[in-house]
């Protein structure tokens, strides 16, 4: 059960868990990829192979000697046949590497298991896996693992709240492998030194958190944390607070407050690779929304464009006018159906014009529907005022930089006030603001 | 780059799905909780109250579409909010008010009050009981020129005193059960405390109001009354506390956010109405004591500020 009293505050979103119980089938490789060189926070990477060279599944094909950086690695055996410059499905402009497949889907010779027995080679290995965090956030995952302050962190959170409607694969992920992500978690406590591990599961799974008690009854220092059926259970702050009971405040990373977050897939994928040496080359997602004809989950190459996708899950059924990437709370619309796959991506959700459709704003009535829905105890209302009038110093005095961006505020208002974007416009100012002083 | 099938795809900010509760229906849900009432108001006063609420919501829709277009804003008949002023507006008039005096109140409250102040959300007070107090200092006579209940009326006297100016003059004021149903002289809209808690527990099932206002309003009266000896349950259901602490006090724009705000708003109204029935030559001070804490709501409001998750009090910088 969750360890706090007093629950943080969110909302109810229909689940629309459509795919519920589909298990993770494997798409069949796509003709080309195209594989953005930065997926991740931090500084690109730059390709490592050229135009002709043949590559290999698990093979580097870009790096960068910048600390904040995970490398990226084919997903595909075939030629690189292209370098090409354009935005990423993250709206970044950036090169991809174009590769042409040959269907044959050879692994690389250096796809080996590491030989890790310390902290260093832990460390190591998951840095050339390519990891970045995987619930969306794509913060480069050895990073996140070697805090500047080792000897106050002590608890490993595993998110599995996978709050957002639609998004079904992390539950099925955490259904088909629970023995390796329990695993998973072993290794991280041995070589990071740390005293428990935290799964948080949101209570609409009971089939994982039961599958995860039975896994871990023997595990004095791993529990199951059922969190409340309410999102954003899986925001950071709101499972770090549920999870251990610790506040995280603006500006602070959960290792202030002794812990490391790493989503459930994270958790896996770095099992895998200390089990058969394959990197990051493929990701999981789930395929919905109400013109895809065949909702599915897929486990699909990195670099795979979306339309790829789309016509594996039967096509389109209607005009798609929206395409997210992510789930519907705080996934990212995309222009086209070009884009493609990345690390950190886990629903591609499609839909039609009536989805996009929304009532006609109106004043802000003052009815406190967003102060009541805000997990971080903002007053959205005010905010929005106070940017209206660029008021910095009411914007700072009511903590706008302590908004997350769940958009529970905008979920709820009914004059449709677009708060948690303005609230990211009202950051933007006081930054700005703070960067003339 | 990558092949695509379909370009132009909306693009826009998250969250893409969005409540089904907005602006008209939560309006259109509090004219539903005004209908008992309005069926009372028949009951008690006959057609010529339901004539009068017609007339203040046809005013009031016209005088805002008016005033939108002349200052060039969009018009937002559409959020209804309109509607609700005019019919709230009706139910604290007498029955038998000259209907060109209510138009004057709709002209205040919707123009003046609203529309000057910048619309929806922007009004420091309650409009429609700005309407009513604009109305009852102009025309004191036909604003307390109460209608007595068909059922009492005789051939020679179809007006008479409502409870509360009864009991200020000392004299012997209705059963409480007349009250509670609504058989006595009054506003159209506030003789019924049982038609009105009806729409109350309405807006409290569809989650449009918290019952925070209303049970710290009515709950101060009771306990005041109780205090100073007074009968209670006659002080609760006379003149406009039900009406008031359901519907006028806690209209979003003018009352506090916060919970905390909420119950000091509350025990405000229920004190001022208290002390105005009491202390001063009004007989009833509902709608003065709602007046005086929506010009007090944005200090509430300041001063109930929620405090952010994990900063401890005091370190709230
Ligand atoms: S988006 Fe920001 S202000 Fe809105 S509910 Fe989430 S944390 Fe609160
Ligand atoms: S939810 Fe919307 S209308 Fe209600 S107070 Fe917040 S901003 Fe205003």
């Amino acid at each position: 059960m969750s360890s706090v009293s007093k629950h943080l505050k969110g909302i109810h979103v229909d689940h629309c868990k459509n795919t519920a119980g589909q298990p993770i089938v494997q798409m069949p490789v796509p003709e080309k990829v195209y594989i953005p060189m930065v997926q991740h926070i931090g500084a690109p990477c730059q390709p490592t192979v050229a135009v002709g060279d043949h590559v290999k599944v698990g093979q580097l094909i870009g790096d960068n000697t910048a600390p904040m950086c995970a490398p990226i690695h084919s997903s595909v055996s075939g030629e690189v046949t292209a370098l090409v410059k354009g935005m990423t499905a993250q709206g970044i402009v950036d090169t991809s590497i174009e590769i042409t497949t040959d269907g044959k889907q050879e692994v690389a010779e250096t796809v080996v298991p590491p030989t890790v027995g310390n902290k260093e080679e832990f460390l190591a290995a998951v840095r050339s896996c390519g990891l970045v965090g995987l619930g969306g956030a794509a913060f480069p995952t050895h990073i996140k693992y070697n805090p500047r302050n080792p000897e106050q962190v002590d608890t490993l959170i595993l998110n599995g709240a996978e709050c957002e409607p639609y998004i079904t694969v992390d539950h099925m992920t955490m259904l088909e492998h629970a023995e390796e992500i329990v695993e998973g978690t072993k290794n991280i406590l041995k070589y990071l030194n740390l005293k428990q591990a935290i799964i948080g599961i949101e209570g609409n799974k009971p089939d994982a958190i039961a599958k995860f008690n039975e896994l871990v009854k023997n595990e004095p220092n791993i529990s199951v944390c059922e969190l409340l059926q309410q999102y954003p259970q899986g925001a950071e702050r709101v499972l770090i607070y549920e999870c251990t009971g610790k506040h995280l405040i603006a500006g602070k990373l959960p290792a202030d407050v002794g812990v490391i977050v790493s989503n459930v897939t994270t958790v896996l994928k770095l099992q895998q690779f200390l089990d058969s040496g394959m990197p990051l080359v493929s990701k999981s997602l789930t395929v919905d929304g109400n013109v895809v004809k065949e909702p599915k989950n897929v486990e699909v190459p990195i670099g795979t464009p979306i339309i790829d996708i789309i016509e594996f899950c039967g096509g389109y059924t209607g005009e798609p006018k929206k395409i997210l990437m992510g789930g519907p709370m705080m996934g990212r619309a995309l222009p086209d159906d070009g884009k493609c796959i990345i690390k950190g991506n886990n629903a591609i959700l499609a839909f039609d014009a009536t989805f996009a459709n929304m009532n006609p704003e109106t004043a802000c009535i003052n009815c406190g529907r967003c102060v009541k829905a805000c997990p971080m105890n903002l007053m959205p209302t005010a905010l929005f005022k106070a940017f209206e009038r660029k008021d910095v110093d009411t914007l700072k005095k009511y903590h706008v930089m302590s908004c997350m961006d769940c958009g529970c505020c905008t979920y709820v208002c009914p004059a449709r006030k677009q708060l948690s974007f303005i609230n990211k416009l009202g950051k933007s100012l006081v930054l700005a603001e703070g960067g003339k002083k | 780059m990558s092949k695509m099938k379909n370009g132009n795809l909306i693009v826009s900010s998250a969250p893409h799905v969005v409540s089904p509760v907005n602006t008209s229906n939560i309006m259109r849900d509090v004219c539903i909780a005004l209908i008992p009432a309005m069926i009372m108001e028949v009951v008690v006063f006959g057609l010529r109250a339901l004539a009068l609420t017609a007339v203040c919501v046809a005013a009031c829709i016209l005088f805002e579409s008016i005033t939108r277009r002349l200052l060039g804003r969009p018009d937002t008949i559409s959020d209804l909010s309109a509607v609700v002023t005019g019919i709230l507006l009706s139910y604290n008039l007498p029955a038998g008010l000259p209907f060109w005096m209510a138009i004057i109140g709709c002209f205040v409250a919707i123009v003046i009050v609203k529309q000057v102040f910048g619309g929806l959300g922007q009004n420091f007070a309650n409009p429609a009981i700005v309407g009513r107090i604009v109305l009852f200092i102009s025309f004191a006579t036909p604003m307390t020129t109460w209608v007595l209940p068909k059922s009492q009326q005789t051939v020679d006297a179809i007006t008479g005193a409502t409870p509360l100016g009864l009991f200020s003059k000392g004299m012997d004021v209705p059963s409480n059960m007349d009250m509670f149903l609504g058989f006595i002289g009054g506003c159209t809209g506030e003789v019924s405390a049982l038609a009105l808690l009806l729409g109350g527990v309405y807006l409290v099932f569809k989650k449009v109001i918290e019952p925070t206002i209303p049970v710290s309003f009515i709950a101060t009266v009771f306990v005041f009354a109780l205090v100073t000896g007074l009968d209670p349950v006659f002080h609760i259901f006379a003149g406009g506390v039900m009406l008031g602490a359901i519907f006028m006090a806690t209209d979003y724009v003018t009352s506090p956010i916060t919970t905390r705000g909420k119950i000091i708003f509350g025990i405000g109204c229920g004190l001022l109405t208290m002390l105005i029935r009491l202390y001063s030559s009004y007989p009833e001070g509902v709608s003065f004591a709602i007046l005086l804490m929506n010009i007090l709501t944005p200090h509430i409001d300041n001063l109930t500020r929620l405090k952010l998750n994990g900063v401890p009090a005091g370190g709230d910088k």
